[in-house]
Formats: C-alpha cells, sequence, structure tokens
C-alpha cells in the first residue's frame, strides 16, 4: 500500500521534472505534409479523442466539409459531405500526429502549420494558424470568405512567418508566456498580451524578408488584428511541453484533455494512449448578438492543452475579465478560480507566475487523483461554436471538464497497478 | 409595425470586452428591446452588429477604438430607453462591489498548504467519511477532532490504533466540546488560559467544569474531548490514554481533571493505572459511579460542580450562597428537563444523595429508566437520540424544550422544574430568553418554582449575566451551577 504511494508519488515527481523542464520554442512555420510525413491525401485530423463522421457534431461536419472543397477533395460543400458519410477520409485525431487544433481542429496536407520544438527533450508539435474571429472554420464556419483567407495563410501568410522564423532561430515561449500573465492573459480567451509580444518578436524578421510591403503590412495587420492569434501558438507549446510526460509508469498526471464536439477525452501518463471519454458538457457563457445558448454547440477543441499545462482556466487569477463569462465576474471569483484549481494539480509552476495572487504559480500537474477526491473538475475557458455546420462562433464561455472522464482513467490506473 | 435601431458612438471609450457582452446582455433583457450588443467598432465587430441586425449609419462611422451601443426595439420610446439604461451601465462607477469572494479550501491538503503550521483538524463530515479524512488528518501529522457521529465502532478502533502509532490524538468521533490552547471548538466556552487541563467523554460535562472553574478564578489549558465510546470496553480508552499522556508533558497543566459516565472495571483499572503514573494530581468524576480506590495523586468526585472546586485548590464550599425557597406546600414532584446529557446525569447523582427516588430516559446507576417506576422524579435528557431524531438538538433549539416546559408549568402536582441553559460558540444565540418565554406564557396560579442554572461565561456571546438576567426576570431562581440548582430541588421538596 504505502509501496504504491510512493512509487506513484516518484513517477508523479518525475512528471513534474518533465513539465517544468520543457523549454517550448516557435521554430517554422511548414505545411502540415513536410511536418508530419504520415498525412496523406484524403486524411483530415480532428480535434479531440477518435470519433467518426456518424458521431460528428454540426460545426465538425461543416469544417469537413470545408476543408475537403479548401484540398480540392471535393467540388464543393454537398458534394464534400456525401463523400464523407460514404467514407471518403480517413480520420484521426490531431493528438496521434504530435498535433492539436483549436475547436474542429481540421489539419489537412496542404495547411501551414507552426512548429513548436521543446528543445528539452527534441519533441516537437504542430498547430495551424489562428484564423481569426467569428465566421472561421474552427467554428465550422466553411464559405467562399472562410476557405480564401487559408488560401491566403498557406500561399502568403503562412511561408512569411515560416522565412522569419528560420532567420532568426526561433522565439523561446516560456518568457514570453510569463510576460503575457503579468499582462491580463490567461493564454486560452485571452491573448491580447502574448499576441502583442509575438507581434513585436516576428515584425523585425517579416520586414526584413518580405517581398512585397503591401504584403508585409496585410501580414501585420492580421496578427495586430487578432487578438487570439497565439492561441494556436499556446496550444502547440503545450501539446510540446505535454507529449515528454506521457508513458511514465506509475504516473497519475493528465498529458491530454480534449473535446470533438460529441466526446471529452483524457489521457494519463501512468495509463498511455488510452482515450478515458464521457459526454462533453454545455459551457456557460456569454453570446454575440443575435444568438443564445438555443444555438450553442457543447465544448469542443484540443486548446485544453493549455489548461493541461496551467494555463486557460487553471491562469484565471491572471485574467479577471475572463472570469466575467460566469457568477459576477470580480478579481476575487477570478483568483478563485486558480485557488480552486490547485487543488486538484501536484505542484505551481515556478516560472509562471500571477501578480494579483503574490505571484503563486499557476496550477500545475493534474492528478486524476486529487480530481475524483474532491469532485472538483478541470475549468476550462472556451469559445462556443454554432451547433449547425457553416456558421462559426457565436459566444464564449466556461465549462467543466466532466468528471466521469477521470473515475474511469483511475479505476483503469487502479487496475493497472494491482489495486482492486 | 416595423422595429426601430438605435445606434450611439462613444469616441475613445474603452471597455473590456467580457464586461461589454454581460451589459449586452441585461440591455437585451428590457421590455421591447429585440436585440442589443455593446462592442468596440472594430470592423469584425462591425461585420457582426450588421450580420444582427443591429447597425445603423451612426455605428457605421465608428472606429476601433470608439464604443458602439447598439440597440434594435419595438418602437422609438423603447429603443431611447434602453439607450439610457446603457449609457447608465457605461457610467456607473465600476468600484468595488463588497467584500469579494471569500476563499474556503476545499480539502484538507489545500487548508494544509494555506495554513502550514495549522496541528489540528475538526472534521465535521457525513459519518460514512469522517474516518477517511480524519486519516488524511493524521497522516498529515496533525491531531483530529471528529465532530461527525454515526461512524461504525470498529473503525474508531482500528483509527485511533494508527493515531497511537503516529503519536496523534483523535477526539471523538461524536466529539462536541474541545478547547486547545485557548481556542473553543464547535460547542464549548470562552474562557482564560490556565493549568487546567480536563479530558471528557461528555461535552456539557467538560462545559460545566471549565465554565465553573474559570468562575471560580482558575483557568483553561486544554479541554479535550475524547467521544462518548472511548471509554467503553470496545475502544479501551484509547484516546483517554493518549490525553493524558499528553497533558503530562503539556508544560502549562498542572491539574488533570477526568469526566465520563462510570467505565468497566477492566476500562477503569487501566485508565487509573494511566492516571497514576503521569505525576500531577488528578480529579476524577464518574458520574454516577460508586467510591472506588484511587491511585495516590488522584482523587474522586461525584458532581462536576466538585471537579471544578478541587481543581482550583477549594477543598469545599466555604459559604455556599443558598436563596430563600418559598414554600411549596402539599406538592412534591420535581421534573428536570435538559439540554445536557452530563448535567441530567449530574442531577440525578445529586438527588440520589440526597436519598430521593429518580426516573430518567439516561438513569446514572441508582436511578430508574422511564416506565419502570410510576413515582420518582423525572429527569429528562433531551438531547437523547430518541428527542433529537430529525429535530435539532435543544442545545441550538430551545423550542425543542418548549413544549415540555409549558407541560410542566401545568402540572398541578409538581413542586419544582429544574433546568440547565448552556451557552457558548454553537449554541443557540438566546436560550434563556426560550426558556423564560415558555415558563411565563405557561405559568398558571399553581405552577411549580422553577430552578435553573446557566453554563457558559462573560466573554461567550450570549454573556452569562445578561442570560442570568433574562431568567431571574421572567421569575426563574438562577443557581451558581448545575449541582446548586439541583440542590436547591432537593432542599425545596424536602423542606
Amino acid at each position: 500500500m504505502t509501496d504504491i504511494a510512493g512509487r506513484i508519488d516518484a513517477a508523479n515527481q518525475e512528471a513534474l521534472r518533465r513539465i517544468f523542464a520543457g523549454d517550448p520554442v516557435l521554430v517554422d512555420v511548414v505545411p502540415a505534409a513536410e511536418a508530419i510525413p504520415a498525412l496523406w491525401e484524403r486524411m483530415i485530423l480532428h480535434a479531440g479523442p477518435p470519433v467518426d463522421w456518424s458521431r460528428m457534431c454540426g460545426p465538425m461536419r461543416g469544417a469537413v466539409a470545408g476543408i475537403a472543397v479548401f484540398e480540392g477533395w471535393a467540388p464543393d460543400l454537398e458534394a464534400a459531405a456525401q463523400m464523407a458519410g460514404e467514407g471518403a477520409f480517413d480520420f484521426q485525431p490531431n493528438h496521434h500526429f504530435d498535433a492539436v487544433g483549436p475547436m474542429t481542429g481540421m489539419t489537412t496536407i496542404s495547411q501551414p502549420v507552426m512548429v513548436v520544438e521543446n528543445r528539452a527533450f527534441g519533441n516537437r508539435a504542430f498547430c495551424t494558424i489562428n484564423e481569426g474571429l467569428g465566421k472561421v472554420m474552427r467554428f465550422g464556419g466553411n464559405d467562399a470568405e472562410v476557405l480564401d483567407r487559408l488560401r491566403w495563410l498557406r500561399d502568403g501568410f503562412g511561408p512569411a512567418m515560416g522565412k522569419a522564423l528560420r532567420s532568426g532561430g526561433g522565439i523561446p515561449l516560456k518568457p514570453l508566456v510569463a510576460r503575457g500573465l503579468t499582462m491580463g492573459d490567461e493564454m486560452h480567451q485571452r491573448n491580447v498580451g502574448c499576441t502583442g509580444l509575438m507581434l513585436r518578436a516576428l515584425s523585425p524578421a517579416m520586414a526584413a524578408s518580405a517581398g512585397d510591403l503591401k504584403e508585409l503590412s496585410r501580414a501585420l495587420a492580421f496578427i495586430g488584428g487578432n487578438d487570439q492569434f497565439f492561441l494556436n501558438i499556446a496550444m502547440a507549446m503545450g501539446k510540446a511541453i505535454m507529449d515528454p510526460v506521457r508513458g511514465i509508469e506509475a504516473s497519475t498526471v493528465v498529458t491530454a484533455m480534449s473535446r470533438n464536439g460529441t466526446d471529452f477525452g483524457i489521457r494519463v501518463s501512468g495509463t498511455g494512449d488510452t482515450w478515458f471519454t464521457a459526454p462533453v458538457e454545455m459551457p456557460e457563457g456569454l453570446y454575440f448578438p443575435g444568438f443564445t445558448e438555443a444555438d450553442a454547440n457543447p465544448d469542443m477543441g484540443d486548446s485544453t492543452i493549455v489548461e493541461t499545462v496551467g494555463l486557460g482556466g487553471f491562469a484565471m487569477g491572471a485574467a479577471p475579465a475572463v472570469a466575467g463569462f460566469v457568477g459576477a465576474g470580480t478579481a476575487s471569483e477570478a483568483a478563485n478560480f486558480t485557488r480552486a484549481m490547485a487543488e486538484i494539480t501536484l505542484a505551481e509552476n515556478p516560472e509562471w507566475t500571477i501578480p494579483a495572487l503574490d505571484y503563486r504559480g499557476v496550477p500545475s500537474g493534474i492528478d486524476i487523483r486529487l480530481v475524483v477526491e474532491t469532485g472538483l473538475a478541470p475549468t476550462i475557458n472556451t469559445g462556443i461554436a454554432h451547433r449547425e455546420p457553416g456558421i462559426g462562433q457565436v459566444g464564449a464561455g466556461v465549462v467543466r471538464a466532466p468528471l466521469a472522464c477521470f473515475r474511469q482513467a483511475l479505476k483503469a490506473f487502479a487496475g493497472q497497478m494491482g489495486v482492486a | 409595425m416595423s422595429a426601430v435601431i438605435l445606434n450611439r458612438v462613444r469616441k475613445g471609450l474603452y471597455i473590456d470586452s467580457v464586461a461589454l457582452m454581460r451589459f449586452s446582455r441585461s440591455i437585451a433583457g428590457l421590455d421591447g428591446v429585440e436585440e442589443a450588443a455593446l462592442m468596440m467598432g472594430t470592423p469584425a465587430n462591425l461585420g457582426i452588429l450588421k450580420d444582427a441586425g443591429l447597425l445603423d449609419g451612426t455605428g457605421e462611422g465608428a472606429s476601433g477604438g470608439d464604443l458602439v451601443v447598439a440597440i434594435r426595439a419595438s418602437d422609438a420610446a423603447q429603443a431611447e430607453a434602453a439607450l439610457v439604461e446603457a449609457e447608465r451601465l457605461l457610467d456607473q462607477p465600476r468600484g468595488s462591489r463588497g467584500e469579494g469572494a471569500v476563499w474556503r479550501p476545499r480539502s484538507l491538503r489545500a487548508a494544509v498548504a494555506q495554513m502550514p503550521d495549522a496541528s489540528l483538524a475538526l472534521i465535521s463530515v457525513p459519518g460514512d467519511f469522517a474516518v477517511a479524512e480524519a486519516r488524511k488528518a493524521i497522516r498529515r501529522g496533525l491531531h483530529a477532532m471528529i465532530f461527525s457521529d454515526n461512524v461504525p465502532l470498529a473503525e474508531e478502533v482500528a483509527l485511533k490504533r494508527e493515531a497511537t502509532e503516529l503519536g496523534r490524538l483523535v477526539m471523538g468521533p461524536d466529539c462536541g466540546t474541545a478547547i486547545i490552547n485557548g481556542v473553543p471548538l464547535a460547542f464549548a466556552n470562552r474562557l482564560p488560559q490556565g493549568s487546567v487541563g480536563i479530558i471528557g467523554a461528555s461535552g456539557t460535562g467538560i462545559q460545566e467544569v471549565s465554565c465553573l472553574i474559570a468562575r471560580l478564578g482558575g483557568g483553561i489549558s486544554h479541554a479535550i474531548g475524547v467521544g462518548g465510546r472511548d471509554l467503553g470496553d470496545v475502544v479501551g480508552g484509547i484516546s483517554t490514554l493518549a490525553a493524558l499522556d499528553m497533558l503530562a508533558r503539556d508544560k502549562l497543566t498542572g491539574h488533570v481533571v477526568m469526566i465520563s459516565k462510570p467505565p468497566s472495571p477492566e476500562v477503569t483499572a487501566r485508565v487509573l493505572a494511566r492516571a497514576g503514573a503521569i505525576g500531577k494530581p488528578v480529579t476524577v468524576c464518574f458520574i454516577g459511579a460508586a467510591p472506588m480506590a484511587m491511585p495516590a495523586n488522584a482523587e474522586q468526585v461525584f458532581t462536576l460542580k466538585d471537579a471544578a472546586l478541587k481543581a482550583v485548590g477549594i477543598g469545599e464550599e466555604t459559604t455556599p450562597r443558598k436563596p430563600d425557597i418559598p414554600a411549596i406546600a402539599g406538592r412534591r414532584g420535581i421534573r428536570g428537563l435538559f439540554s445536557g446529557g452530563t448535567l441530567c446525569a449530574e442531577a440525578q447523582a445529586v438527588l440520589l444523595a440526597g436519598r430521593l427516588q429518580v426516573t430518567s430516559n439516561a438513569p446514572i446507576p441508582g436511578a430508574l429508566v422511564v416506565g419502570a417506576a410510576e413515582d420518582g422524579h423525572l429527569l429528562l435528557d433531551l438531547g437523547d437520540d430518541a428527542y433529537t431524531r430529525g429535530r435539532p438538538h435543544p442545545m441550538i433549539d430551545p423550542e425543542v424544550r418548549g413544549g415540555p416546559v409549558r407541560e410542566a408549568m401545568k402540572d398541578p402536582a409538581l413542586a419544582v422544574l429544574l433546568a440547565d441553559v448552556v451557552i457558548g460558540h454553537g449554541a443557540h444565540p438566546d436560550p434563556a430568553g426560550g426558556l423564560a418565554r415558555a415558563v411565563t406564557g405557561a405559568r398558571g396560579r399553581r405552577a411549580p418554582l422553577v430552578i435553573a442554572s446557566v453554563t457558559g461565561s462573560d466573554a461567550d456571546p450570549q454573556i452569562r449575566s445578561a442570560q442570568v438576567s433574562t431568567l431571574e426576570e421572567a421569575g426563574i431562581l438562577v443557581a451558581p451551577s448545575n449541582a446548586d440548582a439541583a440542590a436547591w430541588a432537593r432542599d425545596a421538596v424536602g423542606s
């Protein structure tokens, strides 16, 4: 009994060591096919644990149809949807290919992906470029405007950003996130500070390598005009940090939380690559004009990887405004979200601290035992997609991870450890 | 009738988007408003407003640094009213809204992280979970006070054995009273610190003895509750023995008082043997027990009052205050209605010592159980499980005693109604008021004499002297202690 507890403690210490030792650096933007050699024609990576077309929610179906047209696999959205129903596409989770994607999380061969390298462990993680707000593919949008923007990201913006990054040797992300936390970002709903810092870091090199000033201006305006530009970088960073934590025998630390709009799934270090899933929950939040909760799709996206590393809902105390989506929206309530997450995590990040909480570190290393014992589910800050395909983002809010995932994981873990 | 769209642009006013979404929600909920939004006038936001049918020529002219208020309402008056309300929200001071949210840890682990020098955990959770929480506490190096009851006996034993190995103290289960380092826990009183340490299996017994010691000029080092079953044969006094050892080591403690029902001979022998070895004077009060052999450093007493007197070094009261007890012609019955179980037991001991016949729902040795005899003075413990099932304890809700009091006040055969009033943390804010109202409301021409005592101190939230005045104003005789109240009742029917 004590022997098992001791083994778990030692394994979790190793997990924490790997989390805190991570050294994520944004190094490149390359076509997905180059980053992920296993990607092939008609293969579509999506957010969350595995899901097939028959169980996909509306916005994910909308995104699938849109990306199929974008890749030239279907002449139009209707044909694309029909092909999907007939099994023409190979659906796989991003997480199985070192990748993550926000909301619907579409990743296909020709899309540009940002590359974050964890220099402490040598692994890389990938994420597509954030498209902006409103009608965008990650929220299920798929009309001509959406597809045109994706083409520009592929042909113009992506290559320019990649070139700039390669010329400068990469941008270390850990110090950048530490500064963002002092500027009111929590890296899920709030990325204003980090987006500004990223723009500051990128623009000299982008200007130096620009061929066309108008194109450069458009690229810089695209970053500066999108408060969430940094989100996808933070996600690739989270994936790059957490992947080396996978597969530590006897560790109860969560290595991924992810949702596909139908199921919520978690992976735990000590139970390897098994997904423990439960139905996703509905966020509580605020809606854009013209929309209500009746329009909302349940929780979706790989973006919960930022909560897995201690940001997002876990760092709510750094971004009091985000707490306004629920409750009274006071700064003290925001701080309490972070304090509550400290109840289910093993340590505080020594480098990512929150000034308003007397420089407490963000709560890191979610322990499935603590989640089950306290009944406190991880808090997740999230965007909200329309439930129908093709419409896009309708709001934003806060949601909980389903406790059932953690109970299942703990049961499986106990079985593996030989505890009845 | 067609809808009216009304926009207003506030130049150069920036407000956070989430705050604006909250405002939007409240404006959209106003009468006659079909849709409303407050947004910064960025191109993307203007697009959203346009798609939502909210944008007019005014809003279209906004730039990214301007705030747009956009309303669509059923008529112009409604739109204008909504606009006024929106501007009011924008201009109201957004200062502090009171105290802010308070943080309370949800687990022992988080509580200990917040208070690293904590040494004790008070556990009050449903009985099925109490032992699990207590285990976590003792394994973290904390002593545990378990307020919860309904803990399986076997689990209590296992827990206390583990605590002994870890050198930790488990108070309870069902421990309602303790004072540790001057801090009253659960049902306890605010008293000066001093040299008397108390170990008690009963809450009200500890309260009465500790309050009397304070009133006699003494003070309490620690009052340690061990739970009602600790001195039973199954547990065998594990926590009592641990508490004796701790008080033996404690520098502040110069005298130890032990309070309990009479344990079995085997447990008595074990506990007295340990008490005899602590090197400090001990006063033993096993209420209802016969005189027994004591170790050299120990002395046996038979009431809580005598325990307090012994503890402060007064062997016997020199000039006990005696009231003028009015003559009660032709009536002989005493009815005791107690909220404290040990106070009921002490009153029985006092009456039995006066050779009166006593009946009780919680009889001590020598008293009869209710139903066994018709005559005999009836002393009831209203905190007994039979009375509190599905109802609050009479210490929390004095109205539980209201019915029996009113009934007694109308009983022509009764000479004396005897009652206790227990105050302090956890108790009702005004128990004397409750008793006084029940007594005065039901007092007839041939009502019994009412005698009571107040267990507590002037430092308690209810203030003992104020509680005494409330009783006296209702014509209730207030004795300085529960034992005195019982003695006065005994004298009244004996006279």
